[in-house]
């Protein structure tokens, strides 16, 4: 929700040209997650839709036919609450629904059941990492409502000719976060949305892993330098974007950093910026001009008469929270030794969090193993797009395990991982480490096994061993260099260095 | 007093056509039912008392719903389990 201000008299100062070098960018967010009940939030249809046909989770309430009354879940008043509670809120001793008036096919009531002026929390604040150390973002408001339903637009998607509708999404609860504009880059705005979703993570009221759980709204400005903390307001011909529909966390910073490019083009040309709704489109990483004067709405708010009040600030007093990434983040510090990075990393997302926590002791307090988790195991998930959830707990234990004892080198452990990997998103499963060390012949080779392989690189290499003789050192590395590529880095570096080392002094200069 | 670009605007938020002859027909309807209100606004001491009723819940168990099919019973326009609406972008 959000009030787009009409353009007031331009001031006086807007011809002097200001320094782009001297301007800010002022971002807020409003954010809309699913809460993970197993029903919509006024019915009782099943939440669990996104492997089902469309229109196969609906009933009278949701589909919005006449004479049907709308019924408040519980639990999704207590996820609320609880979300509330965690980014510190004021909980309203009362709060109520409101009908929020639009027309569009997506809401077969004609309105979106919401909350308006008196919403469930206000003024609360999440800590974040900012650009110059740890920053207070604060948060507006944070209400319920219910989803609209899904729309899929047919036959062009720059003209579409007719619109398909399913309603199985419509009715699933929604908590909106509003923040106040105190973010002032994507980066924050990235991590401020990473910070939020590892807390409804933590808190277990929202599954991130579910397609379209997230949608977030971003209000962007570029003001000079002090002018917004000044005025409380953008400079009248600085006018703010709307940015809507993105869907994703690398959208927000993908579309924050369009529309920085955007705005900052027009300031140079001296263009005044108007206020206005604009549209992510994700496959092209553009933001575009929505028809703003046909899409201004008057919503027409007012208070659901087919449900009564909430007072449940009470509620709030008896709700435990559980441990949030912050005081994570510490423990690991504390418990298992980890970087204040490592650390931050590992706790920025509840799952890995909960994969690490869930380690044999032995094994998670362990620098080697933070480090195999926070870099190697993510970085290589990352690359291909894969998640902690589809790694084998078991798996990943005996992984680590053989690099422990030393069975195979770390560079093998890498490379025994990426296999794996592979073999799981190709096929869903996946042999065992043991198994895949086995077929890729990576044990180790150390002590009596590494004796051949020297002997004969230094057959073949008279030359290098004629210069090592001599003193130059960059022979020995060569040599070095020659043991690695036979054995494919299944050596210990270490133990390589000092066998190699002691068969070349032996046979003298 | 609701004039005719009230009704007009209203009109358009709800997506209806309507002529300017509706106009002048509707416009003065409109009035008519407002004065009503009026009129109840004018009797003192009767504002229903507020129910003291809050905190109406269900719970969070799954109820089933009506099938595709009949969710679908009524609509003159569907292709494959979908509802179909006019072209909105």
């Amino acid at each position: 929700m959000s009030v787009l201000s009409g353009t007031p008299p331009v001031s006086s100062d807007s011809s002097i040209a200001t320094d782009p070098s001297n301007d800010e960018v002022i971002i807020g967010l409003e954010i809309h997650c699913q809460l993970d009940t197993s029903t919509k939030l006024f019915c009782g249809c099943s939440t669990d839709y996104r492997d089902d046909g469309p229109n196969t989770h609906v009933c009278p309430i949701c589909l919005g036919l006449p004479g049907t009354l709308p019924k408040v879940n519980k639990k999704a008043v207590e996820y609320a609450l609880k979300v509330a509670k965690a980014l510190n809120c004021e909980i309203l001793e009362e709060s109520e629904f409101a009908r929020k008036n639009y027309f569009y096919p997506d809401l077969n009531k004609g309105y979106q059941i919401t909350q308006y002026d008196r919403p469930l929390a206000v003024r609360g604040y999440l800590d974040i990492e900012g650009e110059d150390g740890e920053k207070r973002v604060r948060i507006t408001r944070v209400h319920m409502e219910e989803d609209p339903g899904r729309l899929v637009h047919k036959g062009g998607t720059d003209r579409p000719k007719y619109t398909l509708v399913d309603y199985n999404r419509a009715g699933i609860p929604l908590i909106e976060i509003v923040t106040e504009p105190d973010l002032r880059s994507p980066k924050e705005a990235r991590r401020f949305l990473n910070k939020l979703r590892a807390t409804l993570e933590y808190l277990g009221v929202y599954d991130s892993e579910k397609e379209g759980s997230l949608r977030v709204d971003a209000n962007i400005s570029i003001q000079p330098r002090g002018w917004f903390e000044r005025e409380g307001k953008g400079k009248a011909d600085r006018g703010r974007a709307e940015v809507k529909n993105i869907s994703s966390y690398k959208g927000v910073e993908k579309a924050l950093t369009f529309e920085i490019t955007r705005q900052k083009n027009a300031i140079r040309r001296g263009q005044k910026l108007e206020s206005a709704t604009r549209h992510f489109v994700e496959t092209r990483g553009v933001t575009t001009a929505s028809r703003s004067k046909e899409m201004e709405q008057d919503y027409r708010y007012f208070p659901e008469p087919d449900l009564r009040p909430l007072r449940v600030r009470s509620w709030s007093d008896k709700i435990v929270l559980p441990e949030l990434p912050d005081a994570r983040k510490v423990r690991f510090i504390r418990e298992y030794g980890f970087s204040p990075t490592h650390a931050a990393t590992v706790t920025g997302d509840w799952r890995v969090a909960e994969f690490y926590d869930n380690l044999p002791k032995d094994l998670a307090v362990s620098a080697a193993t933070a480090t195999w988790i926070a870099d190697t195991l993510l970085g290589e998930l990352n690359y291909r797009d894969m998640s902690i959830s589809d790694v084998p707990h078991g798996h990943f234990i005996e992984l680590i395990t053989l690099i422990r004892k030393d069975t195979i080198t770390d560079k093998s452990g890498v490379e025994v991982l990426r296999s794996l990997l592979d073999q799981l998103k190709e096929a869903g499963s996946c042999e065992k480490p043991s198994e895949c060390v086995k077929r890729l012949n990576l044990a180790k080779t150390g002590g009596e096994g590494l004796e051949p392989v020297i002997s004969e690189v230094l057959a073949e290499q008279p030359q290098a061993v004629s210069d090592y003789a001599s003193g130059k050192s960059e022979a020995f590395n060569f040599l070095i260099g020659q043991v690695m590529k036979k054995t494919r880095g299944r050596v210990d570096p270490t133990e390589l260095n000092r066998v190699m080392r002691e068969t070349l002094d032996s046979r003298g200069p | 007093m609701v004039s005719e670009r009230d009704v007009e605007h209203i009109a358009e938020l709800a997506d209806i056509g309507i002529t300017k002859d509706e106009l002048g027909e509707f416009t003065p309807q409109f009035n008519e039912i407002l004065e009503y209100f009026d009129l109840l606004d004018s009797v003192e001491g009767t504002s229903p008392a507020t129910r003291d009723l809050t905190n109406i819940f269900r719970d969070d168990t799954v109820v089933p719903g009506l099938s595709a099919d009949e969710a679908l019973a009524n609509t003159p326009e569907k292709e494959d389990g979908f509802f179909k609406a006019p072209r909105v972008m």
